[in-house]
Protein backbone atom coordinates (compact mmCIF):
# COMPACT_ATOMS: atom_id res chain seq x y z
CA UNK A 1 0.00 0.00 0.00
CA UNK A 2 0.77 3.44 -0.50
CA UNK A 3 3.07 4.87 2.87
CA UNK A 4 0.97 7.37 4.65
CA UNK A 5 2.92 7.87 8.10
CA UNK A 6 6.88 8.80 7.76
CA UNK A 7 8.74 5.72 8.25
CA UNK A 8 10.17 5.45 12.04
CA UNK A 9 13.83 6.78 11.15
CA UNK A 10 12.13 9.78 9.14
CA UNK A 11 10.56 10.76 12.34
CA UNK A 12 11.37 15.10 12.58
CA UNK A 13 12.36 15.56 16.22
CA UNK A 14 13.18 18.80 18.31
CA UNK A 15 16.65 20.49 17.58
CA UNK A 16 18.75 23.14 18.43
CA UNK A 17 17.60 26.84 19.41
CA UNK A 18 19.88 29.33 18.25
CA UNK A 19 18.08 33.21 19.57
CA UNK A 20 18.86 36.25 18.63
CA UNK A 21 21.04 38.95 20.46
CA UNK A 22 20.28 42.12 20.72
CA UNK A 23 17.86 41.89 17.61
CA UNK A 24 16.14 45.08 16.45
CA UNK A 25 13.81 43.33 14.26
CA UNK A 26 14.04 38.81 14.82
CA UNK A 27 12.29 36.83 12.92
CA UNK A 28 12.02 32.83 13.60
CA UNK A 29 12.88 30.07 10.97
CA UNK A 30 12.30 26.71 11.57
CA UNK A 31 14.50 24.20 9.47
CA UNK A 32 14.52 21.05 8.30
CA UNK A 33 17.80 19.38 9.43
CA UNK A 34 19.34 15.80 8.50
CA UNK A 35 22.87 14.29 7.45
CA UNK A 36 23.66 11.10 6.34
CA UNK A 37 26.66 11.07 8.44
CA UNK A 38 25.41 10.60 12.46
CA UNK A 39 22.98 7.99 12.13
CA UNK A 40 20.20 10.61 13.70
CA UNK A 41 17.06 11.35 13.23
CA UNK A 42 16.18 14.19 11.36
CA UNK A 43 15.23 17.34 13.09
CA UNK A 44 13.74 21.03 12.98
CA UNK A 45 16.30 23.74 14.28
CA UNK A 46 15.14 26.88 15.52
CA UNK A 47 17.10 29.96 14.25
CA UNK A 48 16.22 33.54 14.86
CA UNK A 49 17.16 36.25 12.84
CA UNK A 50 17.61 39.61 12.80
CA UNK A 51 15.99 41.31 9.71
CA UNK A 52 17.54 44.33 10.50
CA UNK A 53 20.60 43.18 8.93
CA UNK A 54 19.33 40.93 6.50
CA UNK A 55 17.93 41.24 2.98
CA UNK A 56 14.44 40.79 1.65
CA UNK A 57 14.17 37.19 0.67
CA UNK A 58 13.71 33.77 2.28
CA UNK A 59 16.87 32.96 0.35
CA UNK A 60 18.91 36.09 1.93
CA UNK A 61 18.01 35.03 5.60
CA UNK A 62 19.46 31.07 5.25
CA UNK A 63 22.70 32.25 3.60
CA UNK A 64 22.76 34.39 6.55
CA UNK A 65 21.81 31.58 9.38
CA UNK A 66 24.99 29.68 7.09
CA UNK A 67 27.29 32.82 7.22
CA UNK A 68 26.74 33.82 10.64
CA UNK A 69 25.36 31.49 13.02
CA UNK A 70 25.53 27.67 11.35
CA UNK A 71 27.86 27.27 8.48
CA UNK A 72 26.62 23.30 8.31
CA UNK A 73 22.67 24.44 6.69
CA UNK A 74 23.28 22.64 3.64
CA UNK A 75 21.37 24.03 0.93
CA UNK A 76 21.42 24.37 -3.48
CA UNK A 77 21.31 28.19 -4.56
CA UNK A 78 23.09 29.80 -7.52
CA UNK A 79 21.26 32.79 -9.46
CA UNK A 80 19.44 34.11 -6.55
CA UNK A 81 16.57 35.84 -9.16
CA UNK A 82 14.70 33.27 -9.86
CA UNK A 83 15.76 31.19 -13.40
CA UNK A 84 18.45 28.84 -12.17
CA UNK A 85 15.53 26.75 -9.81
CA UNK A 86 18.46 25.28 -7.69
CA UNK A 87 16.67 27.03 -4.20
CA UNK A 88 13.65 24.84 -5.14
CA UNK A 89 12.31 24.05 -1.14
CA UNK A 90 8.96 23.95 0.56
CA UNK A 91 8.39 27.01 2.64
CA UNK A 92 5.47 28.27 4.81
CA UNK A 93 4.02 24.92 3.52
CA UNK A 94 4.47 25.64 -0.46
CA UNK A 95 7.06 24.92 -3.02
CA UNK A 96 8.96 27.62 -4.33
CA UNK A 97 12.30 29.49 -4.43
CA UNK A 98 13.41 30.88 -1.49
CA UNK A 99 15.32 33.30 -3.61
CA UNK A 100 12.16 35.32 -5.03
CA UNK A 101 9.52 34.33 -1.99
CA UNK A 102 10.17 37.44 0.55
CA UNK A 103 10.16 36.84 3.99
CA UNK A 104 7.25 39.54 4.53
CA UNK A 105 4.83 37.23 2.55
CA UNK A 106 5.56 34.66 5.05
CA UNK A 107 3.83 34.05 8.63
CA UNK A 108 5.51 34.71 11.52
CA UNK A 109 7.46 31.27 11.87
CA UNK A 110 8.80 30.85 8.98
CA UNK A 111 9.27 27.01 8.25
CA UNK A 112 11.29 25.88 5.77
CA UNK A 113 11.19 21.73 4.70
CA UNK A 114 13.01 20.35 1.55
CA UNK A 115 11.19 19.54 -1.54
CA UNK A 116 8.58 16.76 0.11
CA UNK A 117 8.32 12.75 -0.90
CA UNK A 118 12.20 13.23 -2.49
CA UNK A 119 15.00 11.34 -0.91
CA UNK A 120 16.84 13.83 0.84
CA UNK A 121 21.01 14.12 0.60
CA UNK A 122 21.25 16.33 2.92
CA UNK A 123 19.40 19.19 5.47
CA UNK A 124 17.31 21.08 2.21
CA UNK A 125 19.06 19.57 -0.54
CA UNK A 126 17.14 16.84 -2.05
CA UNK A 127 17.99 14.01 -4.38
CA UNK A 128 16.35 14.75 -8.13
CA UNK A 129 18.18 12.15 -10.02
CA UNK A 130 14.86 10.40 -11.41
CA UNK A 131 13.25 13.55 -11.72
CA UNK A 132 16.34 14.57 -13.83
CA UNK A 133 16.50 11.34 -15.75
CA UNK A 134 12.56 11.63 -16.16
CA UNK A 135 13.37 14.56 -17.97
CA UNK A 136 15.94 12.79 -20.19
CA UNK A 137 13.48 10.08 -21.27
CA UNK A 138 11.09 12.41 -23.09
CA UNK A 139 14.18 13.53 -25.74
CA UNK A 140 13.82 16.80 -24.73
CA UNK A 141 15.32 18.62 -28.16
CA UNK A 142 14.09 19.08 -31.37
CA UNK A 143 13.65 16.39 -33.36
CA UNK A 144 13.41 16.56 -37.24
CA UNK A 145 13.27 14.23 -40.57
CA UNK A 146 13.65 16.34 -42.74
CA UNK A 147 17.28 17.97 -43.99
CA UNK A 148 18.69 20.81 -41.81
CA UNK A 149 18.00 23.83 -44.10
CA UNK A 150 21.60 24.93 -46.42
CA UNK A 151 21.75 28.66 -45.39
CA UNK A 152 19.41 29.26 -43.16
CA UNK A 153 17.68 28.10 -39.38
CA UNK A 154 14.71 26.10 -39.11
CA UNK A 155 11.68 28.69 -39.47
CA UNK A 156 8.79 29.55 -37.19
CA UNK A 157 6.24 32.05 -37.11
CA UNK A 158 5.27 34.62 -34.86
CA UNK A 159 2.25 32.90 -34.17
CA UNK A 160 3.72 29.68 -33.66
CA UNK A 161 6.34 30.92 -31.28
CA UNK A 162 3.44 31.92 -29.35
CA UNK A 163 2.41 28.67 -28.89
CA UNK A 164 5.47 27.81 -26.73
CA UNK A 165 4.67 30.58 -24.75
CA UNK A 166 4.07 29.42 -20.67
CA UNK A 167 6.02 26.58 -21.33
CA UNK A 168 9.72 27.64 -22.35
CA UNK A 169 9.75 29.47 -19.23
CA UNK A 170 9.77 26.29 -16.85
CA UNK A 171 13.07 26.33 -15.15
CA UNK A 172 12.52 22.61 -14.01
CA UNK A 173 12.79 23.51 -10.21
CA UNK A 174 10.46 20.23 -9.80
CA UNK A 175 8.34 22.29 -7.31
CA UNK A 176 5.15 21.32 -9.71
CA UNK A 177 6.24 17.44 -9.59
CA UNK A 178 7.11 17.31 -5.64
CA UNK A 179 3.74 19.43 -5.06
CA UNK A 180 1.89 16.47 -6.72
CA UNK A 181 -0.02 13.68 -4.70
CA UNK A 182 0.05 11.52 -8.14
CA UNK A 183 3.81 12.07 -8.55
CA UNK A 184 4.64 11.10 -4.17
CA UNK A 185 2.57 8.06 -5.03
CA UNK A 186 3.31 7.12 -8.27
CA UNK A 187 6.72 8.82 -8.83
CA UNK A 188 8.33 6.13 -10.34
CA UNK A 189 6.19 5.82 -13.32
CA UNK A 190 4.17 8.64 -13.37
CA UNK A 191 6.39 11.41 -15.48
CA UNK A 192 4.67 14.48 -13.18
CA UNK A 193 3.92 17.59 -14.29
CA UNK A 194 7.28 19.31 -14.72
CA UNK A 195 8.37 16.79 -17.50
CA UNK A 196 5.08 16.45 -19.03
CA UNK A 197 5.07 20.17 -19.28
CA UNK A 198 8.36 19.77 -20.73
CA UNK A 199 7.21 17.19 -23.28
CA UNK A 200 4.16 19.33 -24.16
CA UNK A 201 6.67 21.79 -25.07
CA UNK A 202 8.36 19.78 -27.74
CA UNK A 203 4.73 18.62 -29.38
CA UNK A 204 3.82 22.15 -29.06
CA UNK A 205 6.80 23.07 -31.34
CA UNK A 206 6.08 24.03 -34.72
CA UNK A 207 9.47 22.96 -35.72
CA UNK A 208 9.81 19.13 -34.04
CA UNK A 209 8.08 16.80 -36.63
CA UNK A 210 8.54 14.06 -34.28
CA UNK A 211 4.96 14.52 -32.17
CA UNK A 212 3.43 11.47 -33.36
CA UNK A 213 6.80 9.33 -31.32
CA UNK A 214 6.74 11.86 -28.45
CA UNK A 215 2.99 10.51 -28.02
CA UNK A 216 3.56 6.80 -28.18
CA UNK A 217 6.10 7.20 -25.44
CA UNK A 218 3.46 9.16 -23.08
CA UNK A 219 0.42 6.97 -24.25
CA UNK A 220 0.61 4.90 -20.98
CA UNK A 221 -1.67 4.37 -18.01
CA UNK A 222 1.31 5.70 -15.61
CA UNK A 223 3.20 8.32 -17.53
CA UNK A 224 0.78 10.61 -18.13
CA UNK A 225 -2.56 9.42 -16.80
CA UNK A 226 -1.86 9.30 -13.28
CA UNK A 227 -2.68 13.04 -13.45
CA UNK A 228 -6.01 13.41 -11.93
CA UNK A 229 -6.28 17.08 -12.30
CA UNK A 230 -5.70 17.87 -8.75
CA UNK A 231 -3.67 21.04 -10.01
CA UNK A 232 -1.17 21.57 -7.49
CA UNK A 233 1.37 22.06 -9.68
CA UNK A 234 -0.62 25.20 -11.25
CA UNK A 235 -0.88 26.59 -7.86
CA UNK A 236 2.76 26.09 -6.50
CA UNK A 237 4.73 27.04 -9.79
CA UNK A 238 7.12 29.78 -8.70
CA UNK A 239 7.08 30.55 -12.74
CA UNK A 240 3.17 31.14 -12.62
CA UNK A 241 2.83 28.15 -15.06
CA UNK A 242 0.12 25.80 -15.70
CA UNK A 243 1.22 22.27 -15.75
CA UNK A 244 -2.04 20.56 -15.61
CA UNK A 245 -2.96 22.84 -19.03
CA UNK A 246 -0.24 21.12 -20.59
CA UNK A 247 -1.26 18.09 -19.89
CA UNK A 248 -4.68 18.41 -20.45
CA UNK A 249 -3.59 19.80 -24.02
CA UNK A 250 -1.61 16.56 -24.45
CA UNK A 251 -4.26 14.45 -23.65
CA UNK A 252 -6.14 16.10 -26.22
CA UNK A 253 -4.08 15.48 -28.73
CA UNK A 254 -4.40 11.45 -27.88
CA UNK A 255 -7.98 11.80 -28.63
CA UNK A 256 -7.52 13.65 -31.55
CA UNK A 257 -5.48 10.84 -33.32
CA UNK A 258 -7.67 8.53 -32.78
CA UNK A 259 -10.71 9.72 -34.32
CA UNK B 1 23.98 -3.16 -5.31
CA UNK B 2 23.26 -4.14 -9.06
CA UNK B 3 20.55 -1.41 -8.83
CA UNK B 4 23.25 1.02 -8.20
CA UNK B 5 25.21 0.29 -11.09
CA UNK B 6 21.99 0.87 -13.36
CA UNK B 7 22.07 4.11 -15.00
CA UNK B 8 18.64 6.17 -13.99
CA UNK B 9 17.81 6.26 -17.58
CA UNK B 10 16.95 2.32 -17.38
CA UNK B 11 14.85 2.52 -14.66
CA UNK B 12 12.81 5.52 -16.17
CA UNK B 13 12.05 3.84 -19.56
CA UNK B 14 11.54 0.74 -17.69
CA UNK B 15 9.16 -1.41 -19.76
CA UNK B 16 8.53 1.49 -22.05
CA UNK B 17 5.18 2.61 -22.84
CA UNK B 18 2.10 0.91 -22.82
CA UNK B 19 0.43 2.45 -25.70
CA UNK B 20 -2.96 2.43 -23.98
CA UNK B 21 -4.65 4.60 -21.36
CA UNK B 22 -6.49 7.06 -23.82
CA UNK B 23 -9.57 4.16 -24.07
CA UNK B 24 -9.91 4.14 -20.12
CA UNK B 25 -9.06 7.89 -19.75
CA UNK B 26 -12.00 9.08 -22.73
CA UNK B 27 -14.60 6.27 -21.72
CA UNK B 28 -14.19 7.66 -17.88
CA UNK B 29 -15.37 10.87 -19.24
CA UNK B 30 -18.15 9.85 -21.28
CA UNK B 31 -20.05 7.42 -18.94
CA UNK B 32 -19.76 10.42 -16.09
CA UNK B 33 -21.66 12.68 -18.98
CA UNK B 34 -24.40 9.76 -19.83
CA UNK B 35 -24.80 9.45 -15.77
CA UNK B 36 -25.07 12.96 -15.50
CA UNK B 37 -28.15 12.71 -17.84
CA UNK B 38 -29.35 9.85 -16.77
CA UNK B 39 -29.12 10.55 -13.23
CA UNK B 40 -31.51 13.16 -13.58
CA UNK B 41 -33.87 10.80 -15.07
CA UNK B 42 -33.78 8.44 -12.49
CA UNK B 43 -33.92 11.00 -9.66
CA UNK B 44 -36.97 12.57 -11.62
CA UNK B 45 -38.53 9.47 -11.59
CA UNK B 46 -38.12 8.50 -8.23
CA UNK B 47 -39.45 11.77 -6.80
CA UNK B 48 -42.68 10.87 -8.72
CA UNK B 49 -43.33 7.92 -7.14
CA UNK B 50 -42.74 9.39 -3.64
CA UNK B 51 -45.79 7.41 -1.31
CA UNK B 52 -46.63 5.19 -4.61
CA UNK B 53 -47.98 1.82 -4.03
CA UNK B 54 -46.22 -1.16 -5.66
CA UNK B 55 -48.99 -1.21 -8.49
CA UNK B 56 -47.65 2.26 -9.21
CA UNK B 57 -43.90 1.52 -9.18
CA UNK B 58 -44.32 -1.61 -11.33
CA UNK B 59 -46.18 -0.12 -13.52
CA UNK B 60 -43.76 2.58 -14.07
CA UNK B 61 -41.29 0.10 -15.09
CA UNK B 62 -42.61 -2.00 -17.23
CA UNK B 63 -43.16 0.72 -19.87
CA UNK B 64 -40.35 0.05 -22.50
CA UNK B 65 -38.52 3.59 -22.32
CA UNK B 66 -38.05 3.67 -18.78
CA UNK B 67 -37.29 -0.39 -18.68
CA UNK B 68 -34.27 0.88 -21.07
CA UNK B 69 -33.08 3.73 -19.70
CA UNK B 70 -33.20 1.45 -16.21
CA UNK B 71 -30.46 -1.02 -17.44
CA UNK B 72 -28.54 1.93 -19.46
CA UNK B 73 -28.50 3.37 -15.88
CA UNK B 74 -27.28 0.44 -13.97
CA UNK B 75 -24.64 -0.31 -16.82
CA UNK B 76 -23.43 2.94 -16.98
CA UNK B 77 -23.11 3.27 -13.05
CA UNK B 78 -21.02 -0.19 -13.23
CA UNK B 79 -18.84 0.83 -15.77
CA UNK B 80 -18.05 4.29 -14.84
CA UNK B 81 -17.71 2.42 -10.98
CA UNK B 82 -15.13 0.33 -11.96
CA UNK B 83 -12.86 2.50 -14.34
CA UNK B 84 -12.65 4.84 -11.32
CA UNK B 85 -12.07 2.29 -8.75
CA UNK B 86 -9.52 0.56 -10.75
CA UNK B 87 -7.65 3.98 -10.66
CA UNK B 88 -8.36 4.33 -7.05
CA UNK B 89 -6.38 0.69 -6.98
CA UNK B 90 -3.78 1.37 -9.30
CA UNK B 91 -2.63 4.58 -7.38
CA UNK B 92 -2.67 3.09 -3.83
CA UNK B 93 -2.28 -0.64 -4.07
CA UNK B 94 1.25 -1.45 -4.63
CA UNK B 95 1.56 -4.67 -3.40
CA UNK B 96 1.72 -6.13 -6.96
CA UNK B 97 -0.31 -9.76 -6.14
CA UNK B 98 -3.18 -7.30 -4.39
CA UNK B 99 -3.39 -4.93 -6.92
CA UNK B 100 -4.06 -7.33 -9.77
CA UNK B 101 -6.34 -9.71 -7.43
CA UNK B 102 -8.34 -6.54 -6.49
CA UNK B 103 -8.49 -5.17 -10.05
CA UNK B 104 -9.60 -8.38 -11.41
CA UNK B 105 -12.07 -9.27 -8.96
CA UNK B 106 -13.89 -5.50 -9.34
CA UNK B 107 -14.05 -6.09 -12.69
CA UNK B 108 -16.05 -9.56 -12.29
CA UNK B 109 -18.19 -8.22 -9.42
CA UNK B 110 -18.95 -5.24 -11.57
CA UNK B 111 -20.40 -7.66 -14.28
CA UNK B 112 -22.06 -9.53 -12.32
CA UNK B 113 -23.79 -6.69 -10.79
CA UNK B 114 -25.25 -5.57 -13.50
CA UNK B 115 -25.91 -8.59 -15.42
CA UNK B 116 -28.55 -8.61 -12.06
CA UNK B 117 -29.37 -5.66 -12.10
CA UNK B 118 -30.31 -5.91 -16.14
CA UNK B 119 -32.18 -9.09 -15.42
CA UNK B 120 -34.44 -7.83 -12.23
CA UNK B 121 -35.53 -5.08 -14.94
CA UNK B 122 -36.29 -7.46 -17.76
CA UNK B 123 -38.67 -9.59 -15.17
CA UNK B 124 -40.44 -6.85 -14.20
CA UNK B 125 -40.59 -5.14 -17.97
CA UNK B 126 -40.99 -8.71 -19.43
CA UNK B 127 -43.14 -10.05 -16.97
CA UNK B 128 -41.57 -13.02 -15.73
Amino acid sequence: MAEFSLPKNSKIQTGKHYPAKNAKKPRTFKIYRWTPDDGQNPRQDTFEVDLASCGPMVLDALLKIKNEIDSSLTLRRSCREGICGSCAMNIDGTNTLACTKAISDCKDTVTIYPLPHMPVVKDLVPDLTHFYAQFASVKPWLRTQSPVPADKERLQSPEDRKKIDGLYECILCACCSTSCPSYWWNGERYLGPAVLLQAYRWIADSRDEDTGARLDDLEDPFRLYRCHTIMNCARTCPKGLNPAKAIAEIKKLMIERRA
Amino acid sequence: MSENLRHPLKRVRGLGSAKEGVAHWWTQRVTAAALIVLAIWFVSMLLTLLHADFATAHAMLVKPWNAVLMIAFTTTMFWHAVLGLQVVIEDYVHTRWLEVVTLVLIRFLAVLFALACALAVLRVALGG
